[in-house]
């Protein structure tokens, strides 16, 4: 778990380009390369072109959830309202051959693409300090720079695959072994 | 008889403790004042602000009443700030926050114990209106951000004068990007003039920005800037927490805020357009940024394009020069070292001595504007994908 390291290591410098490429690890990079990258900017004020950003979002991320199916690595699922504004599902983790599963759930901000959506665990909001109130995940300094730098390349899928997956990779570890989650809380699975 | 003598002395001892909690609880309660008085007695709260007329410091203070300003977010800085423009008689304070009030928030001014779990909005306003009742205080609790709330946000804006007009100034005291760019995207489109302000997450740096659309850089034109810290990033250490919070740097820059935002809108001093603070060494970076005419921001761009348009007041600063030395002699050879970096238009990393931008950004093209959309319209339906993506 390199990426565990990574992730959590954090300095709030100015990171060159190619320190980012050296800082994700090679299989996010390889996860990152695999997942279309979208082309329209607009946001949910941008009426009909919205409709077009979302198909990308929906195409990338139907892209990305087959690809994690596919090397054994399926860790999530999405969904939205009709108009694409609030997305929730679940995302789970492995951890010693247990599964710990999460409800996920953000609001594409007015500012989308520009500013990344804020991805939230609401059942873990007051378990861990790397959360902002409502459960929304502690980002490293790595993943604004980074998204900034890729709008509007950058959709849904890719802040799943560099925000919350290296989070739940840092974060749930640490979380069992603290003992504040424990796998009978999700006995149901 | 002697029980009934027991229990009217019990009955006069009980009154009298009534009477005594009674007064506890009711505090005097200040009267709304009609017109602002520079009359110095005990009793008037506004006589030290109606001084600074008699100083010549500013023209007509009793302005102050016909004005709104807007806050938005009502944290660390957000409720000394109100605090400050309620104290000083402002006319209309528009308040927003969607969180609530929690112990975690002590380390900080304003909110008492006792408020945990109200919502920061409800509970700002009840103090500040017990402060100052002339002030007028409108309160909204949601989160502007979201594209439900971000239309009532502009109209509200727009709408929430004393006149039923546009706000004077918005401040911004939000604790995250999303939330800067939202009131970004707000003030460009209604060219409404806002400051910016930000503490950072190590709590030992933070600035205040003035936002003036189409002359001043806007919050989107450049990578956030931020004020070196000068700390080892080697021994920041970052474990377990994502943000601290000191109170003392809060309200220095809620001061900065409220201060500019005075000189702003009373007309007097000059109104800093970017005022860093660096608690580390005590530095404090000043600078003009100017706006950057590729911003991804259309309605900036287009601001820009209506202020050069526009014919500039040529207001020949009247120099007074006087070559008399202010001091005769100087003993101690005591000099001052002018630190202010005028007009910066550099958009590297390094915007100006002790303050960088957060990142960089690669080159965009000239013209951002034509750009090919691809509509999609061969491919699977939107509907057909969602149904695909649940299918999974």
């Amino acid at each position: 778990m390199r990426q565990m390291r990574l992730f959590s290591s954090r300095d709030s410098g100015l990171v060159s380009e190619l320190r980012l490429v050296i800082m994700v690890d090679e299989s996010t990079r390889k996860t990152l390369s695999s997942i279309p990258l979208l082309s329209t900017k607009a946001g949910p004020r941008d009426k009909e072109l919205w409709v077009n950003r979302l198909k990308e979002e929906y195409q990338a991320l139907i892209k990305y959830v087959q690809n994690n199916k596919g090397s054994d690595n399926d860790w999530f699922r999405l969904e939205s309202n009709k108009e694409g504004t609030r997305w929730f599902g679940k995302c789970w983790y492995m951890h010693n051959l247990l599964k710990y599963e999460f409800d996920v759930e953000f609001d594409i901000p007015v500012t989308y693409p520009t500013t990344a959506p804020e991805i939230a665990l609401p059942e873990l909001d007051g378990k861990t300090a790397k959360m902002y109130r409502g459960g929304k995940i502690c980002l490293t300094d790595h993943f604004k720079p980074l998204w900034a730098r890729n709008v509007p390349k950058f959709g849904i899928a890719h802040a799943m695959a560099l925000g919350l997956g290296p989070w739940l990779a840092v974060e749930i570890p640490d979380l069992i072994e603290k003992g504040v989650i424990s796998y009978k809380d999700r006995g149901d699975e | 008889m002697d029980t009934t003598e027991k229990l009217k002395s019990r009955i006069a001892e009980l009154e009298i403790e009534l009477a005594n909690e009674k007064s506890k609880n009711a505090a005097p309660v200040r009267q709304k004042i009609a017109q602002m008085s520079s009359e110095v007695v005990d009793s008037n709260p506004y006589s030290r602000l109606m001084a600074l007329k008699r100083m010549g410091i500013v023209d007509n203070y009793e302005k102050i009443r016909e004005l709104t300003v807007a806050v938005v977010g009502v944290g660390g800085v957000g409720s000394v700030t109100a605090e400050m423009l309620t104290r000083c008689g402002i006319g209309k304070l528009v308040l927003f926050d969607y969180d609530k009030v929690e112990l975690a928030n002590m380390n900080r001014l304003f909110f008492q114990p006792h408020q945990a779990g109200l919502s920061k909005v409800d509970a700002a306003a009840k103090t500040l209106q017990a402060i100052n009742p002339d002030v007028e205080i409108e309160t909204h609790n949601y989160n502007i951000t979201t594209v439900d709330n971000f239309q009532h946000f502009m109209d509200t804006i727009s709408k929430s004068s004393l006149k039923k007009g546009a706000v004077d100034l918005v401040l911004s005291c939000v604790d995250n990007f999303e939330a800067r760019m939202a009131i970004n995207t707000a003030c460009n489109e209604l060219n409404q003039k806002w400051f910016e302000s930000g503490v950072s997450e190590n709590a030992v740096s933070g600035h205040i920005q003035f936002i003036v659309p189409g002359e001043s850089a806007c919050f989107g034109c450049a990578p956030p800037l931020v004020v070196a810290a000068n700390i080892d990033e080697k021994t920041l250490k970052r474990d377990g927490v994502c943000a601290a919070s000191l109170p003392t740097t809060m309200g220095i820059v809620a001061g900065f805020l409220v201060q500019n935002t005075l000189k702003y809108l009373l007309n007097f001093g000059d109104t800093s357009f970017y005022l860093g603070y660096n608690a580390m060494l005590d530095f404090f970076p000043t600078m003009t940024l100017r706006p950057n005419p590729n911003c991804d921001d259309r309605y900036c761009r287009q601001r820009q394009q209506e202020y050069q348009a526009k014919p500039k007041d040529i207001t020949v600063a009247k120099e007074e020069i006087d070559d008399t030395p202010l001091h005769e002699d100087n003993e101690w050879g005591i000099s001052l070292i002018d630190e202010t970096v005028p007009d910066i238009e550099d958009t590297s990393a390094t915007v100006s001595s002790g303050v960088r931008q957060a990142y960089t950004l690669p080159a965009r093209p000239a013209d951002p504007e034509p750009e090919i959309v691809s509509t999609e319209t061969s491919g699977p339906s939107l509907e057909e994908l969602m149904a695909q993506m649940k299918s999974i």
